[in-house]
């Protein structure tokens, strides 16, 4: 038998919408289980991201300097990294605070200027990460290999993908498998 | 009586067809279905060739040409798909999307967008220029319509068929270069417009969701382009041309008619 593929999923600054839809491959997760080892994911309590990944499944954009330690740790720990949702692929509505500028200014409005009394920008680091001046798509802060759009991308895609890469039969040309939104 | 064009023999990937006087390569390749993509140009209004997404290349000469304002020339040898045009197709498409605000995912457009496919059909997985993230500012203020410039590619169909077919010309394009928007009424907000008559072919027009009825959510803009070729048509052949249902309109399919 061979030995299984080290499977790591992360989720950055997007809304757990595509593991949502890694979830929803239902019965082929027992199928995939088969192949696979989850050794990081935000479905399993694994605390570090560890050495060796063979693929990792990234959710998100890079929002904050949390985000942005782990991109650069993942991508150091993994052998094939994909972007994984409209969030990882474009920055998505994550990225929708980027022409507002400053991200102070968006967080004085939404914790001081808009609540009623007390209010306080939240600032316990490293509890509370700090962000960073543009929400950047994953691309822009590491190498990534495949690119996986959607929003979030449908189980099926999610799907064949993954078999794609385990099988080493992704192809060039993926037609509607590449349609944003 | 009907009007008797000259004949020029020209080859579109090496399929030899009949082109006529005075016709462009997209309006040739068209007829005999071949398919260039395109996005700024809509048959029955006057030909813009700003987008650039219908370049071809024409033997003999070095430069890509735009299918959609280059006039055919007898014995005209054009290419419509190389690795080379691909290559610059999908490169427009990435600085369209990188120059403005596109989110799918939360566009009334998302599913029914000319820009989305063309994305599709290019290939384009990811962008691979930075993000502008432009602040633009939205026009809500027409009872009826909302105009979004950040899902705007100032391809200027609203311009044309508003000053060309309604006649009205509430749309102009201000400003130059990236800077380059629309405005209506000369930069006054379109809800205090005047000469809008509120005919809606500029949201028909739309290839993306940067123009659309008020209330629409996302998914539920669908645009209507076909509409200014068949009225075009009918107007020129003096035929009766039926009342449109506005396929677009979520508030009207309701009843609730604003």
């Amino acid at each position: 038998m061979t030995e299984k593929t080290r499977l790591a999923t992360v989720w950055l600054g997007g809304c757990s919408g595509c593991h949502m839809s890694f979830l929803d491959m239902d019965e082929f997760l027992f199928d995939l289980a088969d192949r696979v080892d989850v050794v990081y994911s935000p479905l399993a309590d694994i605390k570090e991201f560890p050495d060796g990944v063979d693929l990792t499944l990234v959710e998100g954009a890079v929002a904050n300097d949390d985000n942005l330690e782990l991109a650069r740790l993942l991508r150091a720990r993994s052998t094939t990294v994909v972007s994984f949702g409209d969030c990882a692929v474009t920055g998505n509505v994550t990225a929708m605070r980027n022409p507002l500028g400053d991200p102070q200014a968006i967080l004085r409005r939404v914790y001081v200027d808009k609540v009623d009394r007390d209010g306080a920008i939240p600032d316990d680091r490293p509890v509370v990460p700090a962000l960073l001046p543009r929400v950047l798509p994953l691309h822009q802060v590491i190498d990534v290999d495949v690119y996986l759009p959607g929003c979030p991308p449908p189980a099926a895609r999610i799907r064949d993908a993954v078999v794609g890469i385990l099988d080493g039969t992704l192809p060039r040309e993926r037609g509607e498998g590449i349609r944003f939104g | 009586m009907p009007e008797v064009r000259r004949s020029i023999a020209i080859t579109i990937d090496d399929t030899e067809i009949d082109a006529y006087e005075g016709e462009s390569i997209l309006q040739a390749a068209r007829r005999f279905g071949i398919k260039i993509p395109s996005m700024c140009y809509l048959e029955g209004l006057s030909v813009w060739g700003a987008c650039r997404i219908c370049v071809v290349e024409v033997a003999g000469q070095h430069q890509p040409r735009p299918a959609c304002a280059t006039l055919v020339v007898e014995d005209m040898e054009v290419r419509t798909n190389t690795a080379r045009l691909q290559s610059h197709r999908r490169t427009i498409l990435e600085l369209l999307f990188a120059e403005g605000n596109h989110v799918c995912a939360v566009c009334v457009s998302n599913g029914n967008c000319e820009l989305q496919d063309r994305a599709v059909e290019a290939g384009m997985d990811h962008v691979r220029f930075d993000y502008r993230n432009p602040l633009r500012p939205v026009d809500a203020t027409h009872p009826k319509y909302v105009f979004d410039p950040n899902r705007c590619i100032v391809c200027t169909r609203c311009v044309r068929v508003c000053d060309e077919i309604e006649g009205a010309h509430v749309w102009d394009v201000a400003s130059r270069g990236h800077q380059a928007h629309l405005v209506t009424e000369l930069g006054q907000p379109w809800g205090r417009s005047s000469s809008c008559t509120w005919c809606g072919k500029c949201v028909a027009s739309c290839p993306t969701g940067a123009l659309f009825y008020q209330g629409s959510a996302v998914g539920e803009s669908v645009h209507a382009p076909d509409l200014v070729a068949r009225l075009v048509a009918a107007r020129r052949d003096h035929e009766w041309f039926p009342p449109v249902e506005s396929p677009t309109s979520p508030n009207e399919q309701n009843g609730d008619d604003r």
